[in-house]
């Protein structure tokens, strides 16, 4: 029997929620400076970059924030972060 | 071996740009695999990742209350347990329902010896309700219970010794940990799961909005903490130390002077008493956990 108590919510609903409206400066990835170590996928707060099918990372703008944390990171600078026209 | 491809943690959490637990839960995830089930205190993680109907989390997740994730977690352990059932039991919590609310249902399944891996995300105040202080605060932080000032140098008492404690209770497995180091976190979760028996781990999340820095240097803070001596990465087996990350150590300015919470020890001249102190606690842990490494003369 299902216990109907408490609040429930499809797993991974979150993404009804498109946080890249809040972003202020805007990651712009280089294809040719980048190494593709990985690091920026791993360390984005949002876990929006995914990677394709050449190991380049790729940044899902609907949700990303623009906090950064990827272009400070970044061993190879190759993520510039830029004042984003709306 | 932990899967970094592991999503469980997903997009569209309402955590602030550069959210230090929000880091935490994505990579707590990929170490403790799709095999768990999370139970969550009331904090700032509980608040961003699942405003009703919303939820960031793609594994099951139960929250409660504030003060009793360790004993809702003893609670599906022992059921699991009874219907034989393998799935794993992970608490997350922040610092006030670790270090100050829910101390009493945590002493009591770590006494009782649950198989259930506690897991603290330690920002050092009670963050989501608007920076107050809370046990796990670092001396000399400026927090709105703590607040620095003509009569007040911000928090007045050390931080509490958590991991000790619940390695004092018998806990096979005790570590610490920092977003900053994000490859040294998701091993430890992994090993925590995977050790029977109640495991803690407290892990260093730096906070923008109650620290006072920008959001895109979270690593970076993470990173000075633990090469001023302020914070140690370390592993405890069953009561001892058998691992301390080890740095060439700085000194202790190079933490504080960025971050909004110790302006005051900077303003209007370097506090240079206070200073000390806080590098004193840096050197004491240095000692306690032998971080520093060993440089050669210079010829």
């Amino acid at each position: 029997m299902a216990l109907n108590i408490g609040c429930a919510a499809k797993p991974g609903r979150a993404r009804d929620n498109r946080t890249g409206s809040w972003r202020v400066f805007i990651p712009r990835f280089s294809r040719e400076k980048c190494s593709k170590c990985g690091l920026c996928i791993l360390i984005c707060p949002e876990g929006c970059i995914s990677e394709d099918e050449e190991g380049m990372p790729v940044p899902d703008y609907d949700y990303c924030k623009g906090c950064g944390v990827c272009a400070d990171e970044c061993p190879a600078d190759a993520i510039e972060m830029e004042l984003e026209e709306k | 071996m932990v899967d970094k491809s592991l999503e469980l943690f997903d997009c569209g959490h309402r955590a602030c740009g550069g959210c230090g637990p929000a880091l935490a839960a994505r990579l707590i995830m990929k170490g403790a695999g799709a095999n768990t089930i999370v139970v969550a205190s009331t904090g700032c993680m509980e608040v961003f990742s699942t405003p009703y109907p919303e939820t960031a989390w793609k594994t099951p997740w139960i929250h409660s209350l504030f003060q009793n994730a360790a004993a809702v977690a003893s609670g599906v352990e022992a059921s699991l347990k009874k219907q034989g059932r393998d799935e794993k039991v992970v608490a997350i919590c922040g610092d006030g329902a670790t270090f100050d609310i829910g101390m009493l249902c945590i002493s009591g399944a770590f006494e009782r010896g649950h198989d259930i891996t506690y897991i603290c995300y330690d920002n050092e105040a009670y963050m989501n309700t608007g920076i107050q202080r809370s046990g796990a605060t670092p001396y000399d932080a400026s927090t709105t219970t703590s607040p620095a000032g003509r009569n007040s140098l911000g928090n007045s008492r050390p931080k509490k010794d958590l991991p000790r404690i619940l390695a004092a209770h018998g806990a096979p497995y005790v570590a610490t940990a920092s977003v900053s180091y994000p490859n040294d976190l998701m091993q430890k979760v992994e090993r925590a799961v995977n050790t029977p028996g109640p495991c803690y781990i407290q892990i260093h999340t730096p906070c923008s909005t109650g620290w006072g820095f920008e959001g895109s240097k979270t690593i970076e803070m993470g990173k000075l903490a633990i090469q001023t001596g302020l914070w140690v990465n370390f592993e405890m087996v069953d009561g001892e130390v058998v691992k301390a990350k080890k740095v060439v150590r700085k000194p202790v300015e190079e933490y504080l002077k960025v971050q909004k919470r110790f302006r005051h020890l900077f303003r209007p001249q370097p506090n240079t008493e206070e200073i000390a102190k806080i590098q004193a606690i840096a050197d004491k842990n240095a000692e306690r956990y032998g971080i520093d490494i060993k440089q050669k003369p210079q010829e």
